[in-house]
């Protein structure tokens, strides 16, 4: 019997021609996202390792650590990186809080419903007011002619003998926080929204002050996702150039505005440092998107 | 609760001051070309300027040429995907993500790197290659936009029925895409186009440094050479970023909420 059945199943897994032939057809599966990959390849992915392999050869073509040993030695870049940084640091968790201030406030605040779904409306919108007008927008509202400058003047504060100049590091904070708290807002309100009543109901029912129901449940709940979009506002405001060039030209020395003016006419004057830069962002980038996939993931489980 | 409604209030008035603000105040400079009075000569100015409706004009193409590349690509890829080849899932999505990852001014200084004039695929050669690759890269830019408004519109359908019904038919994959699939996730398709069309038309870092004459580029030119025609700008291009967005809004309503599975 048990003979019977071992040679039962050896004939079962002989009797396998038709799936091998099937085996045959295989490659036109892979047909139809043929297209998808090729694209992907030749203009994602094959470039990117261009730059990425050449940021370790030099001019011979050998391989060598020195462009990247560059990066750190060479003072204006690692100024650039260190501004960059800063301003997205900046403008990352500046703009998280205020943007998670205001969700908490039109979800939780007892705010009439209008101002919770214009709220989305409006940040859906600026989130995507990026680049060049924007630049503009606040040229017009803090420059030396602009709306509030002026208003200020009228009143007796002239910010700009105060030292307060628009076109700084500083400047260009407050501007990115126009499409930042945006995308706080956006992101973060679903997850507040996952805060369940009943979570502040059982804690009231184990006499939990309103600060303890704050420290204990809401802020572990919220954390990983606040921590999560504060990366990706980072990584959005560290590759941004348009709105930084139109705003200052190429005077604001960021990394994104050095890669411009390196890639237009070779400043560093060596092709290999110029790709190191890149490779540089794309760490940057890609360690902060790393993060941001982390947190998000152990932030998901609150979310069902 | 009071108390906790006053905060709220707060917070909320404090912060729509800060987008309101530039707003009027863009919006307030952009009349104040004439001396004294208020009045719409920048935005006469700006409309009237033939560099602003050949640059308008050209960046309008381009979106257009976008979108269809992007419908082209991710339509059928995230169809097969779901039909086909679920495993592949996690690598597409993980493509689709990289955009957002790799800065486009990475990309871009990638693309003039690799497709030079003396490359072995010459883009760079012409000017009708570089709009190509302009297109190209705009549509990579879009792309985990694109991919994933089609994608959650692939999810409200049934696909495999829908699919079968129409092999059953008679109808081969071509015909089954455009004419079965297709409509079915239009909606979805129709906002991942607006959104692109949103990202595209004001871009400033691939047409610049490709050196096309498109809007971005001529917003920027303006910028550092005139005063009150880049307020009057900014207006027009929030406009326009409005309109997307609403559009959108409308769309989604008007998409299937969830799955008509037959059970």
């Amino acid at each position: 019997m048990t003979q019977a059945s071992i040679s039962d199943t050896a004939i079962a897994s002989r009797s396998a021609p038709p799936d091998a032939r099937s085996g045959f057809r295989l490659p036109t599966h892979w047909l139809g996202v043929a297209p998808f990959f090729i694209f992907a390849l030749m203009f994602l992915i094959l470039p990117t390792l261009y730059l990425v392999v050449g940021a370790f050869q030099n001019d011979q073509g050998q391989y060598t650590l020195d462009n990247i040993r560059q990066l750190f030695i060479d003072k204006s870049i690692r100024d650039a990186y260190w501004v960059s940084i800063k301003i997205s640091f900046w403008s990352a968790t500046v703009g998280a809080f205020i943007g998670l201030a205001m969700a908490i406030a039109i979800v939780r605040g007892g705010l009439p419903a209008w101002v919770r779904s214009s709220t989305m409306t409006f940040s859906g919108v600026a989130s995507n007011f990026a680049g060049v007008p924007l630049a503009f927008a606040f040229l017009a509202t803090l420059g030396r002619l602009g709306l509030v400058t002026v208003l200020l003047r009228g009143i007796g504060i002239d910010i700009y003998a105060l030292g307060f100049n628009v076109l700084t590091s500083w400047g260009l904070i407050i501007v990115y926080l126009f499409f930042q708290i945006p995308l706080m807002i956006v992101i973060i309100t679903p997850a507040i929204d996952g805060l369940k009543r009943e979570w502040g109901e059982a804690a009231a029912t184990l006499g939990a002050t309103t600060w303890q129901y704050w420290r204990m449940v809401v802020i572990p709940v919220l954390w990983p996702s606040f921590l999560g979009t504060v990366i990706l506002l980072f990584a959005n405001s560290f590759g941004a150039i348009a709105t930084a060039y139109a705003f200052t030209g190429s005077s604001l020395n960021i990394v994104p505005i050095k890669l411009y003016a390196q890639i237009r006419g070779d400043v560093l004057h060596n092709p290999h440092l110029g790709y190191a830069l890149a490779f540089g962002m794309i760490v940057v980038t890609g360690l902060a998107n790393i993060f941001y996939i982390w947190f998000r993931t152990r932030s998901e489980r609150w979310l069902k | 609760m009071k108390t906790s409604r006053f905060w709220a209030w707060l917070v909320f008035v404090v912060g729509a001051a800060y987008f309101f603000i530039p707003l009027i105040a863009t919006f307030e400079f952009s009349l104040r070309m004439r001396r004294g009075v208020y009045s719409f000569d920048a935005y006469r100015v700006v409309l009237g300027d033939a560099r602003f409706q050949e640059t308008f004009a050209y960046s309008v193409t381009v979106a257009v040429f976008t979108i269809l590349l992007g419908v082209f690509l991710v339509v059928p890829t995230a169809y097969w995907i779901r039909l086909r080849m679920p495993q592949l899932r996690p690598i597409v999505e993980f493509i689709t993500l990289l955009p957002l990852v790799i800065p486009a001014i990475v990309i871009v200084f990638g693309y003039i790197r690799m497709y030079g004039s003396n490359s072995p695929l010459p883009f760079l050669g012409s000017a009708r290659g570089t709009d190509a690759l302009l297109v190209i890269g705009y549509a990579t830019l879009a792309l985990p936009y694109m991919y994933r408004a089609v994608d959650t519109g692939l999810r409200t359908i049934d696909v495999r029925t829908l699919t079968e019904a129409a092999q059953i038919l008679g109808a081969g994959w071509t015909t089954i895409i455009a004419r079965v699939i297709l409509p079915n996730v239009l909606i979805a398709v129709l906002s991942g186009a607006f959104l692109t069309f949103a990202i595209v038309i004001g871009e400033f870092t691939l047409a610049s440094l490709l050196n096309r004459p498109a809007f971005g580029p001529y917003l920027q030119n303006i910028g550092a050479n005139r005063a009150y025609e880049p307020a009057a700008l900014a207006v027009i291009a929030f406009a326009i970023t409005w309109g997307c967005m609403s559009v959108i809004q409308i769309l989604a309503r008007f998409a299937p909420k969830s799955a008509n599975r037959p059970n």
